[in-house]
C-alpha cells in the first residue's frame, strides 16, 4: 500500500524542500518506486533543488485540470530510475490546487507508487492544508529556534485536529520530527535550542538531525539533493533520515545533548 | 476506675435531603396544592425529613405559620426537618416553630446566584454538586424557576497535546487534560481545569463567571490564567516558589492566587 507522506513545518526557509528532495531521492535510492510532489504553487522551488528545471512542461494544476495525464506531467530524475517529480505552477496560485482534483492525482500515483512525498509551502494557508489533508505520515521539519518550534506546534495541532485522518476519525497521521541546520556548537553556547529542549516542547518521535552546513547551499545552487553529496555530514544524516524511517535502528550522529537556551530560559537564574 | 461505654458519638453526616421550595406565603395556597399533589402519591413521603427552601420568598416581608405548616405536613406524612434561606425574620419564626436552622451558604436560589454569586459558591464542593436532589416528584413543587445548575455535564478529558492555536472548550463542565499544553494554547471551561504535564498555555477556568472554579497544574509556565474574568500574565516570568512546579490557582477577593502543592 503507497505511503502519502507531507513534509512541512509551518515557518519558511527551514528546510522543508532541501529534505522532500534529498528523502525522496533516499526512498528511491533503497528501490522504493518514488514521487515527490511540489505543493507550492506560485513559488516552486523544488525542481530547482532537483535541477531539472528546464524540463518542466507541465505542472500540477494542468493535471487537475484536465489538460495533460499524469504520466505527461511527471519528470523522471536525473540521478535515481526509481524517482519521478511532479512539479508545480509557477504562474498560477495557490487556490488552483482543489482537495478532490489532488485526491483523484494521489489515488492514480498510488498505483505505481510505494512513497508519495509533498513538499508543503510555508505558512497555514489552503497550500500547507492542501499538502497535508491526505498524508499517512508527516515530516515536521524544524530549526533549532523558537519561533520555528512553535510554528512547528501549530502544524502539529492542524495535522492531529484537520488532517483527512483526524476528520474520517481514522488512525491518526503518524508524526516525525526533523531537526535541521542544527549546529551543536551554537547549542552548546545558549545561541540555539538543543534537540532535547525541541521534543520537550513537541513531543513527537525524532527521526533525525541535520547538521548546518555550507554544503547543503553548493548542492542547492547545484541542483543536486543534498542526500547524493560526498563526504558530507549532510548526505549521512539524510541517509539515516530514511533508514530509521524504513525501521532501520540507527544511532543519533550529530547531536549535543547538553542544556541549551530553553532550558535556561525556563529554569531561570 | 472503670471507663464508661460511650452512649453516643457526634458525627457530621453527609446526607441528602429532600427540599420543598415555598414560592409564596399563601399558607392556604401551599396547603391546598399540596394535598392535591399527595393525593396522587399518598406514601411518596413516608416520614421524610424534608427541608423547607424559602430563598423565593426572603423579600416578600411577610411571615409565614411554620407551625401550622409543620402540623399539616405531619398530618401527610411529611416530616418537616428544618429551614434553608429565608428572611431573619422568617428563619425566627422558624425557630419558634422547632424547626432547625441549616446554613444559608448552601442556598442556590435564582435571586442569590445572580446578585451574590461569591456568597452561593464559597466552597468548590457547592459549585460541583447541586444542593437540590433531582426527584421527578417534586419538580411541580420547585416549578421551572431553577436556576441552571453550574456544571451539569461530564468532566472533559484530554489525552493528546493540546498545541498553538488550538482552543479546547469544556462548556458547563470541568476539564481534565493528559498532556502537554503548549504556548499559544487555551483552554476554557466553566468549571475547573486540571493539567497533568506541563502547562504552557493560557488556562481560563470559570469562564462564565464561576468565581468557585480553581486551576491545577503539574508544571506551572503558564501564559495567562483566568478566573472568573478576574486574569493574569507573566510578564517577568513566572514566580520561582511555582515556576514549572505543581501549583493551585484560586480566587481571593479580586485576587487571584498562585499557590505551590507540596506533598
Amino acid at each position: 500500500m503507497a505511503k502519502v507522506i507531507v513534509v512541512t513545518s509551518g515557518k519558511g526557509g527551514v528546510g522543508k524542500t532541501t529534505t522532500s528532495a534529498s528523502f525522496s531521492s533516499g526512498l528511491a535510492m533503497r528501490g522504493n518506486k518514488t514521487v515527490v510532489i511540489d505543493f507550492d504553487v506560485g513559488l516552486r522551488n523544488l525542481d530547482l533543488i532537483m535541477g531539472c528545471e528546464r524540463r518542466v512542461v507541465y505542472d500540477i494544476i494542468n493535471v487537475i485540470n484536465g489538460e495533460v495525464s499524469l504520466k505527461q506531467a511527471l519528470i523522471k530524475d536525473k540521478n535515481c530510475d526509481n524517482l519521478f517529480i511532479l512539479p508545480a505552477s509557477q504562474t498560477r496560485d495557490k487556490d488552483a490546487l482543489n482537495l478532490e482534483g489532488v485526491e483523484r492525482i494521489l489515488d492514480e500515483l498510488k498505483e505505481s507508487f510505494d512513497y508519495i512525498v509533498c513538499d508543503s509551502p510555508a505558512g497555514i494557508e489552503s497550500g500547507a492544508f492542501t499538502a497535508m489533508y491526505f498524508a499517512d505520515e508527516a515530516l515536521v521539519v524544524t530549526n533549532p529556534e523558537v519561533s520555528s518550534v512553535r510554528d512547528s506546534d501549530r502544524i502539529l495541532g492542524i495535522l492531529a485536529a484537520k488532517s483527512k485522518r483526524a476528520v474520517e476519525g481514522l488512525e491518526p497521521v503518524k508524526e516525525h520530527l526533523l531537526v535541521t541546520r542544527y549546529d551543536p556548537k551554537r547549542v552548546n553556547s545558549g545561541a540555539m535550542l538543543s534537540v532535547v529542549d525541541i521534543q520537550e516542547i513537541l513531543r513527537i518521535p525524532l527521526l533525525g538531525v541535520i547538521p548546518e552546513s555550507e554544503s547543503v547551499l553548493q548542492a542547492s545552487n547545484s541542483g543536486t539533493p543534498a542526500i547524493h553529496l560526498e563526504k558530507s555530514d549532510v548526505a549521512e544524516a539524510y541517509r539515516d533520515v530514511v533508514g530509521r524511517f524504513m525501521g532501520e535502528d540507527l544511532p543519533m550522529r550529530f547531536i549535543n545533548e547538553k542544556a541549551g537556551f530553553f532550558k535556561r530560559l525556563l529554569g531561570g537564574n | 476506675m472503670t471507663r464508661e461505654e460511650p452512649a453516643f458519638k457526634i458525627k457530621t453526616g453527609n446526607l441528602s435531603v429532600l427540599q420543598l421550595h415555598i414560592l409564596t406565603t399563601d399558607l392556604a395556597q401551599i396547603k391546598q396544592q399540596l394535598a392535591l399533589r399527595l393525593a396522587q402519591t399518598p406514601d411518596f413521603f413516608a416520614s421524610t425529613p424534608i427541608v423547607l427552601e424559602l430563598s423565593a420568598i426572603a423579600q416578600s416581608g411577610t411571615g409565614l405559620d411554620f407551625t401550622e405548616l409543620v402540623s399539616f405536613m405531619l398530618n401527610h406524612g411529611m416530616c418537616a426537618a428544618g429551614v434553608v434561606g429565608g428572611s431573619a425574620e422568617q428563619r425566627e419564626d422558624a425557630i419558634q416553630a422547632g424547626l432547625g436552622l441549616f446554613p444559608d451558604v448552601l442556598a442556590r436560589s435564582p435571586m442569590r446566584s445572580a446578585t451574590d454569586d461569591a456568597l452561593a459558591v464559597t466552597g468548590i464542593y457547592a459549585a460541583l454538586a447541586p444542593v437540590q436532589p433531582d426527584l421527578p416528584g417534586l419538580e411541580a413543587a420547585s416549578a421551572d424557576k431553577e436556576p441552571a445548575a453550574p456544571l451539569l455535564r461530564p468532566t472533559m478529558v484530554i489525552d493528546k497535546p493540546v498545541r498553538t492555536g488550538q482552543r479546547i472548550y469544556a462548556e458547563g463542565a470541568n476539564l481534565v487534560v493528559l498532556a502537554i499544553v503548549n504556548a499559544g494554547a487555551e483552554l476554557i471551561a466553566d468549571g475547573d481545569i486540571h493539567v497533568y504535564a506541563p502547562m504552557r498555555g493560557k488556562a481560563i477556568a470559570g469562564a462564565q463567571g464561576n468565581e468557585a472554579a480553581c486551576i491545577f497544574v503539574h508544571g506551572m509556565e503558564a501564559e495567562l490564567l483566568s478566573i472568573a474574568g478576574c486574569f493574569k500574565v507573566f510578564e517577568d516570568g513566572i514566580p520561582e516558589s511555582v515556576r514549572a512546579k505543581p501549583a493551585r490557582v484560586h480566587l481571593d477577593g479580586s485576587r487571584l492566587v498562585i499557590q505551590p502543592l507540596n506533598y
